[in-house]
Formats: C-alpha cells, sequence, structure tokens
C-alpha cells in the first residue's frame, strides 16, 4: 500500500505540473495580447485585430512563425553558452511557478520556504542574461547583458528586503500560510500597513523583470535589442516567454503577499459554506483577477511612463529602494515587538 | 617559487568603439555615429554623414529656376512648405519680384502649419527615444491633419511644390480656410495633453535636465540656429530679425531658453507651437483679397494659360520661361536665409544671366547641428546620446543634400 501511495503521489504531481505549465503558456500567450490591446487602445489605435476574432489568435500565430524562422547562430558565438543561456532563463522562471498557491491549499511544491525558494529562483534566472549577452559575442549584446544582469542583482536585495515586512507579520515563509494570515489580519490585505514595502516591491519587480521605466538593457533605441539581439526563431521565442512568465511570477508574488491571494471577501465563504468545490473555484477565479490587474498595471505604466538612464537607475536601486526597504522592516519589527 | 612577472602588454586596457551605424533605429536617416567608450562614458564621437547625398545642388545647376522647385521638397521631406518657401524667397531677390500680399499671406499660413507639422514629428520621435511611446501617436494624429490639409489644397502630403516663385500654385478655398481655423481652435488643448504627459514628469526631468548643455558663445561658434540656439539664450528668430513674406504684419513671440540644455530646447520648440498657432489664426483673419502670382513680372513668371493661348508676347514668354529659364536675368549672387524649422536655412545663388542658376548653395542647418554633436555628446553617457540627437532635430535629407 505505501508504494502504491507513493506513486500516486508521483502521478497527482505531474498531472499538477502539466496543468500549471500548460496554464502558464495560455497565460503568455494572452497576456501578449492583452497588452497589446491595452497599449494600443492607450495609443488611440486598436491593436490586433486581423487574426481571429478581434485579433485573439494573434499570439499563436506569432509562434507559429517564430517556430518556423531560420536558426541563427553567429559564426563567433560561443556554441555551448549561446544555446544553454535561454534554457536556463526559462527553467528559472518556470520553477517558481512551483509554489505559487493558486486556490488554498494548492501548490505543486507547498514547502516551508517558498519565498526563499522565489528569490533563489530569480537570482539564477540573471545567470541566462549575462550569458546570453557574453555568448553572442557582440558589443551590443555584450553592453545589454552587462546593464541587464548588474540590475537584475541590484534590484533583488530590494525584492527580498521589501518582502521580509510580510515576513514578520505573517510569520512564515511558506506561501499559503501568508495567504491565510492575511485573512485572519484585520484589513484583510497586508497592503495598507505595508504600503511602503509594496511601493518597494513594484519598482524592484519592475526592475527584476526588464520593463519599462527600466528596460533600457533591451532599449530599441540605445542597443537595438540589448543581450538578445542575436537570438532568432525560438530560441527568442524562450526568452520572450521567460520575460512574460517572470512577470506572471512577479505579480503572483505581489498578489500573494501584498493583496491578500486566493482570499475571497468574508460573505462569500458564508454564502457557499458547503460545496468547496466551487469555493475553490472562486479563489482562483479571485486571484486571476487581482493577478490580471497587477499586469494591467505593468502595461500602464510601459504606455506612459519613458525610460531611465543606465546610471539614474542604479542609483534609484541602491540608494533610494534599498534604504526605504530598511526602514520599512525598523517600523515592522518595532511594531510587532509592542503588539506581542 | 619564482614570482610571476604579469606581462604588461596582455593587460593594456583599450576603450570600446561602439559604431551607431548607419541603419539604427534612433538616428533619423542614415547617419553613423562611431563612439569611442571608456565604459559607459563618450571619450570620443565623431559623426559620418553623406549616405542620403544626392547631388541635389549639381542637379539644379542644370535645371531652369522653375524646374529645380521640387528638388527643395526633398531636403527636409518633413516640411517641405518651407523649404520650397525659402527657395522662392531667393530666387524672387535675384530676379527682383514683389509677390502680391495675399500670396505673403497664404505662404506664411502654409509654413507655419508645415512648422507645426515638423515640430509634432520631432515631439514624436524624441519622446518614442527616450521612452514614452504614446506621445509618438497622440502627436501623429493631429500631424495627420495637417498632412490631410495639404493633401487638399495642392494634391500632395509630403512633397508639396506649392509655393511658387512669385506666389503660390493656387488659391485657397473657404473650406480649407475654415478647417484649418478649427484646427487652432482646439490645438492649443492637444499641445497641452502631451505636455501633461511629459513636462513635469520626474523620468523626464533626469533624462533631459543638464544633458547636453551649449553655452551661448559655444552655440554661436558652432553655427547652430533656430530652437537649438535658442535654447540657449540668444535672441536670434530670421522672422523677427529680417522679416519675409508676412511675418512683420503678425504678431508673435519668440521663445528664449536659459540653460541651453536638452529641456530647453524641448520648451522651446513647444512654445513654438503655440507661437505658429497664433500666427496661423492672424494670417486667416487678416487674408486679403488679391492675386496669388506677380503679374508684373512677365518674363520670369509664367504667364497665365488664357492669355498665352490668345497673346502672342505671353506665348512667347511662356515658351522662353519654360525653355531657358527666366528672362533677362540680372547678373550677380544674392544669400538669403529663411527660419525652417530645424534653423537658419540659407540658399545663395551665383547668376550669369542664364535661366538656370550657376550655382546654387544651400545652408542646411542640420549639417551645422551635426557638427556641433560632438561637443554635446562627449563626457556624457550612450543614453544621453540619443537625448541630445533628438533634441538638435536633425533630418539627413537637409544635411546630405
Amino acid at each position: 500500500m505505501m508504494i502504491n501511495d507513493t506513486i500516486l503521489n508521483i502521478i497527482i504531481t505531474i498531472i499538477k505540473i502539466v496543468v500549471i505549465l500548460s496554464v502558464a503558456m495560455l497565460h503568455v500567450a494572452f497576456a501578449v495580447y492583452f497588452e497589446r490591446k491595452v497599449i494600443g487602445h492607450m495609443q488611440r489605435r486598436m491593436g490586433p485585430m486581423e487574426v481571429g476574432p478581434k485579433g485573439i489568435l494573434q499570439s499563436f500565430a506569432d509562434v507559429v512563425k517564430l517556430f518556423f524562422k531560420e536558426d541563427l547562430v553567429p559564426a563567433s558565438a560561443d556554441k555551448p553558452l549561446f544555446y544553454i543561456a535561454p534554457i536556463i532563463g526559462i527553467a528559472a522562471t518556470m520553477g517558481s511557478l512551483s509554489v505559487v498557491p493558486f486556490f488554498n491549499g494548492f501548490a505543486i511544491a507547498d514547502i516551508k520556504v517558498g519565498l526563499l525558494f522565489l528569490f533563489a529562483m530569480s537570482s539564477l534566472g540573471a545567470y541566462a542574461v549575462i550569458l546570453a549577452g557574453w555568448a553572442s559575442n557582440s558589443k551590443y549584446s555584450f553592453l545589454g547583458g552587462m546593464r541587464s544582469s548588474a540590475q537584475v542583482i541590484s534590484y533583488e536585495v530590494s525584492m527580498g528586503l521589501s518582502l521580509v515586512g510580510v515576513m514578520i507579520m505573517a510569520g512564515s515563509l511558506n506561501l499559503n500560510d501568508i495567504v491565510a494570515a492575511q485573512q485572519n489580519f484585520s484589513t484583510k490585505l497586508y497592503l495598507i500597513p505595508q504600503i511602503i514595502g509594496f511601493f518597494v516591491f513594484v519598482l524592484s519587480a519592475m526592475a527584476e523583470t526588464n520593463r519599462v521605466p527600466f528596460d533600457l538593457p533591451e532599449a530599441e533605441q540605445e542597443l537595438v535589442a540589448g543581450y538578445f539581439t542575436e537570438y532568432s526563431g525560438m530560441r527568442f521565442a524562450l526568452f520572450f516567454l521567460a520575460e512574460y512568465i517572470g512577470m506572471l511570477v512577479m505579480s503572483s508574488v505581489a498578489v500573494v503577499c501584498f493583496l491578500g491571494g486566493w482570499g475571497l471577501p468574508g460573505f462569500i465563504y458564508s454564502m457557499f459554506n458547503g460545496s468547496a468545490i466551487i469555493i475553490s473555484i472562486l479563489e482562483v477565479l479571485c486571484f486571476l483577477i487581482k493577478l490580471y490587474a497587477c499586469m494591467f498595471f505593468y502595461y500602464w505604466v510601459r504606455s506612459t511612463l519613458p525610460r531611465y538612464r543606465y546610471d539614474q537607475l542604479m542609483s534609484l536601486g541602491w540608494k533610494i529602494l534599498i534604504p526605504l526597504s530598511v526602514f520599512n522592516i525598523l517600523i515592522t519589527g518595532t511594531i510587532k515587538m509592542f503588539v506581542n | 617559487m619564482p614570482k610571476a612577472e604579469i606581462d604588461k602588454d596582455r593587460f593594456k586596457k583599450e576603450n570600446l568603439i561602439l559604431n551607431m551605424g548607419p541603419h539604427h533605429p534612433a538616428t533619423h536617416g542614415v547617419m553613423r555615429l562611431l563612439l569611442e567608450l571608456d565604459g559607459e562614458t563618450i571619450v570620443k564621437c565623431t559623426p559620418y554623414v553623406g549616405y542620403l547625398h544626392r547631388g541635389v545642388e549639381k542637379l539644379a545647376e542644370d535645371m531652369t529656376y522653375l524646374r529645380a522647385l521640387p528638388l527643395t521638397d526633398r531636403l527636409d521631406y518633413i516640411s517641405s512648405m518651407t523649404h520650397n518657401q525659402g527657395y522662392c524667397y531667393a530666387v524672387e531677390t535675384l530676379l527682383g519680384v514683389e509677390i502680391p500680399t495675399r500670396a505673403k499671406f497664404i505662404r506664411t499660413m502654409v509654413c507655419e502649419m508645415s512648422r507645426i507639422s515638423s515640430h509634432l514629428l520631432w515631439i514624436a520621435t524624441h519622446a518614442l527615444d527616450i521612452g514614452a511611446m504614446t506621445v509618438f501617436l497622440y502627436a501623429f494624429k493631429e500631424r495627420e491633419f495637417i498632412l490631410e490639409q495639404f493633401e487638399a489644397l495642392c494634391g500632395a502630403r509630403l512633397t508639396v511644390t506649392y509655393p511658387r516663385i512669385g506666389g503660390v500654385r493656387n488659391d485657397v478655398s473657404q473650406e480649407f480656410i475654415d478647417s484649418v481655423y478649427d484646427f487652432t481652435n482646439y490645438f492649443p488643448s492637444k499641445i497641452d495633453e502631451y505636455e501633461r504627459l511629459i513636462d513635469k514628469n520626474r523620468i523626464w526631468f533626469k533624462r533631459t535636465r543638464g544633458i547636453g548643455v551649449i553655452t551661448a558663445d559655444e552655440a554661436v561658434s558652432y553655427g547652430l540656429t533656430g530652437a537649438a540656439l535658442r535654447g540657449s539664450g540668444v535672441n536670434y528668430d530670421i522672422r523677427k530679425l529680417f522679416p519675409y513674406d508676412a511675418y512683420d504684419s503678425v504678431d508673435f513671440d519668440v521663445p528664449i531658453g536659459t540653460h541651453g540644455d536638452v529641456y530647453d530646447r524641448y520648451r522651446c520648440r513647444m512654445e513654438e507651437l503655440r507661437q505658429s498657432t497664433r500666427i496661423i489664426r492672424q494670417c486667416i483673419e487678416r487674408l486679403p483679397r488679391g492675386a496669388i502670382m506677380a503679374k508684373d513680372a512677365p518674363k520670369v513668371i509664367m504667364p497665365p494659360k488664357k492669355k498665352v493661348l490668345t497673346s502672342m508676347e505671353s506665348m512667347i514668354h511662356h515658351f522662353m520661361v519654360i525653355t531657358k529659364g527666366p528672362m533677362d536675368t540680372p547678373k550677380g549672387e544674392v544669400y538669403v536665409a529663411t527660419e525652417a524649422p530645424k534653423g537658419e536655412l540659407g540658399f545663395y545663388f551665383i547668376s550669369d544671366g542664364e535661366g538656370k542658376p550657376y550655382r546654387m548653395r544651400i545652408r542646411a542647418p542640420s549639417f551645422a547641428h551635426i557638427a556641433a554633436l560632438p561637443k554635446l555628446c562627449e563626457g556624457g553617457l550612450i543614453a544621453d546620446v540619443i537625448s541630445n540627437i533628438g533634441s538638435i532635430d536633425i533630418v539627413l535629407g537637409e544635411c546630405d543634400r
């Protein structure tokens, strides 16, 4: 019976992985479509309209196109590193998906150190950038890779520090526990007491995923495309995928830690008290709505703001965000000491 | 263990040479910039131009003054009305032709519309280069209106060939006047919209304040003109100092900057948008009736078709003007400068009495501005090169001719 149990567990985990991965891929397809439509409408135009009704199938058409593109590898590129860089990128970001809780009690790997695991995976993602920049053997890519990796490791510090306030308040690193702690908290969201932490986290998340206003490493006008200039076809698609899944992971962390995760308002729990399935479905929906609100915010900022120059970006990270997050930790710790 | 000697030659430090090549999303045409970098700081910047050279000045030597007019459209293809106007004004000065008042007002009006169109394209690309992509689409919507009006007026959106030697090509319709007047009513609120997006934006300040500073003396010595010069505090606007067409009959202000950085040049051009709207309104309100082509210079300007078919002298004049160019052209040289949107546009003609110019020399503002680019860029970072190129407002068609 024990052997059957372990095999059953393994099968269930594999099914969970398959489901989450396919949902993540679909998410990227629709996140790209959503972005193009949102930014298009903000710029007084329509966005994709041709492929499929209202342009819904646009991302799928793009994937098919990228699939059939010629796989160009620069002659003087460092081939092993060139091949492995996008793989590291996508592996690191997808690995982070395993600890995100989509509804109560669900996570592919419900480990006790969920948040720490997320930080570790995003640090691994920095390798992809620097390897890609180096292996392309081109000055533009090299510059882009250098800039991007320095940016990523600087903002990782402030990202980690901004979440320490949440960890102190929840008393745990497990993401499910953090959401449950928010349910028991007076304002239901950690957003209100941790507003400074939220602010620092949002900015660091934008810098981690190389999005405007921190997208200098891939700014078209300056470096053509930065570290993935020399990548084409499916390899480029992998980087692209890694970027959008990175956005998904960062938005999930923001939703889980600050916006209440899958927690529904109290009256809904009392309404559907019997059926656990309906509650789970509602929790997933709630999570997704909050997630897409965060993604919308990403797109909104992209279509509005100019981009920072590189040294201003670094000084913002080191001189403003890190002191702010340390200040936040001090305040949270002091208050918690007095409350207990 | 013997101490290992460091081979000093192997650890030589070199500056990185980066080529922002002719093909580049941000260089506004085909211009090549060779940057020598120490880390991110630019040690040396060398611009290479000439990728768009088409031999306009040489071509004009073999064409009559009338035939050479469309060449000037293609110089600064973004604001072709002003270049046509500059050319026509120069030729009229050479030939001693006085144009009727109605033609002066119409020319002023369409040239100010062209200035607005050029500045809209400037703000669109400048903001896009710095990262604010929405301003691009907002500005192009207004520019689209202006181009449609040009098309209704003379059939062409971009390379118009509308101002002619002696006046303009055809009269403006009432519909045109009404829609342009409507435009001047709502356009200032659109300028407010663009300014709301970027004017007080902290990131915009950081990217443009204190970047690309050039003092007034340096600007004058480099030959900068137009908004690039006025941003440094020099009050030099040819429309005020040496007025031509109807500029002395309309009121407008000239915006002057103080710091000479990218932000002040940006503010100058945004303010010029408002002043141009003012000028257009006044031109429409004060538009006199009258002819649109000079009537008293038969040997120089082509006579109207009706007369050609009925009067013998007109037919002869028509024939001679078309084949040999203006008759009895005085010998001599003339240099005339006008205020194009990019700066001071100068035409220098040497005439030897024939109907074709012996030599036509175009003083293009973009050429001088690109020459000042090393001064603006050296000592800054790569990202500042983009801000600087945007702020000096170049177009390579004009620079390379």
